[in-house]
């Protein structure tokens, strides 16, 4: 068995070869996909743990509070005690809801970031799927949730919950275009939509780097624009405490509650990573033309270190708008995309083009 | 790995919600009486039904949104060849957008863009 940290390919074919040669095919790929799906519901359930954690020790900090810390050392075990209490708690039915579509909404915010997290390459062969199609992929599931969000809103027959769901889907599909147009500004730089192409493509350079102008820009635009599609602070609007009650969850108890909160910080990570691989290079380590030193001390981090701490920098930035800045009106949320982002945008993509036209970035 | 495997993922999410529903059933305490099952409306007797009619305007930006949003998923393939097309790909994108930008204009200027 030959492991090695900064390359998984081998590693992979060899699992894959040492089950194909003791047993037969079809019960090879059904422990496959069995191993799989248990590594994929492990690091799911524990991401999600670590960002609702670090989400309140963030706040806390930026509040000058401690955060928690009752249970375990630096109140680490606290998320992990809420999950218990949530899983003990009643699961209420209310009355003249509509029960099929209230039970159906956590299962469509969950599937869709389980499919967007399918996509991720988090370090060199380490990845599920990797779609040739892969970033428009993402693009089309990381919105699927918003579906689950109206359902979840309109079904609960509650006046907040049904407020605060037709708030988030104006405000998710608007923000989905500038989300969209800002990556695509990068599919041009890398003239493939394949996440592994794309990384490849910044071997010597990072995009927002090498893109530098125009690709700044874009990676401005898409923290904007994700942030406000994740339905995280400033553009919390779909679950504004201070008048919506908790939006379009308000309805919802115990466990199924958990799952909307759940679902909330795993799009933040998906969100993050596909900046992370899109702008920031991926796994691929910062290197300078040149400095040869300093390239090969880049290069013996590993790369799934490269991946997770540039998706830690970007969610720690999405963690400091939502504490810092304070929350829009919906007629200003639309107002930013329409008439400022999405023109802006547009001028940005027709300059991505003419510097492509003429070879303007750095090769 | 093929992209049949997305059934996996498709599973995976029925599992993890399934599982805790079922788990919490089990588990959780019932009890029952007439105000638990009310919708929430600040503690006061609910009024009437909330599937009432709504604001017009999230309507007309659902609308809008249709429009470009089938546009980017034509953007998204010129994306890919622009580098190989060179010329006709950028003159492309401008007669392009120059119609995409008309009826932005046209929206806006119809006063679509105003909140109400």
């Amino acid at each position: 068995m030959d492991f090695n940290i900064y390359d998984f390919t081998s590693f992979t074919k060899w699992v894959d070869n040492a089950l194909n040669s003791s047993m037969s095919p079809l019960l090879a790929i059904i422990i496959e996909l069995i191993i799989i799906g248990l590594v994929f519901l492990l690091f799911y359930a524990i991401v999600g743990l670590l960002l609702v954690y670090a989400e309140r020790k963030v706040c806390a900090v930026i509040q000058n509070r401690y955060g928690p810390n009752r249970v375990g050392p630096f109140g680490i075990f606290q998320t992990i005690a809420d999950l218990i209490k949530l899983l003990m708690k009643e699961l209420i039915n209310i009355k003249h809801a509509d029960n099929f579509l209230f039970n159906l909404a956590p299962f469509i915010v969950i599937i869709a970031s389980f499919m967007a997290i399918a996509a991720l390459p988090f370090a060199k062969g380490l990845q599920a799927i990797d779609f040739n199609i892969g970033i428009f992929y993402l693009f089309a599931v990381s919105s699927l949730g918003v579906i689950g969000i109206l359902l979840a809103g309109w079904s609960s027959n509650s006046k907040y919950s049904l407020i605060g769901a037709i708030r988030s889907g104006a405000q998710v599909i608007s923000y989905e275009l500038s989300v969209g147009l800002s990556l695509l500004a990068i599919v041009v730089f890398a003239g493939t939509m394949q996440l592994s192409g794309i990384i490849e493509s910044q071997a010597d350079g990072w995009w927002i780097i090498k893109g530098h102008f125009p690709a700044l820009v874009a990676f401005v635009i898409f923290l904007i624009a994700s942030t406000a599609e994740t339905n995280r602070g400033p553009f919390d609007l779909a679950e504004a405490e201070s008048e919506l009650t908790a939006g379009f969850h308000t309805e919802y108890s115990g466990i199924k509650f958990a799952f909307f909160f759940l679902a909330e910080y795993m799009n933040m990570f998906i969100v993050a990573s596909i900046a992370a691989t899109m702008f920031l290079g991926g796994w691929m380590p910062f290197h300078i033309a040149g400095w040869d030193g300093m390239n090969a001390i880049m290069d013996y981090v590993p790369p799934i270190v490269w991946f997770f701490g540039k998706t830690i920098f970007v969610i720690l930035m999405m963690m400091w708008f939502k504490w810092t800045f304070p929350r829009l009106r919906i007629d200003q949320l639309l107002n930013l995309e329409w008439k400022y982002l999405l023109p802006l945008n547009l001028m940005n993509i027709v300059l991505v083009a003419f510097i492509v036209l003429m070879g303007w970035y750095i090769k | 790995m093929n992209s049949e495997y997305l059934v996996l993922f498709f599973l995976l999410g029925v599992v993890l919600v399934g599982g805790a529903i079922v788990f919490s059933m089990f588990v959780s305490p019932k009890s029952t009486n007439f105000a638990k099952s009310e919708p929430y409306e600040c503690g006061i007797p609910v009024k009437s039904n909330a599937w009432i009619q709504f604001n017009v305007g999230y309507y007309l930006f659902a609308i809008i949104y249709l429009v470009f949003d089938v546009e980017t998923v034509f953007i998204f393939p010129w994306g890919v060849v622009m580098r190989d097309m060179g010329m006709t790909a950028f003159i492309e994108i401008l007669i392009f957008f120059f119609i995409l930008v008309t009826g932005l204009l046209y929206a806006w200027k119809k006063g679509a863009l105003k909140w109400v």
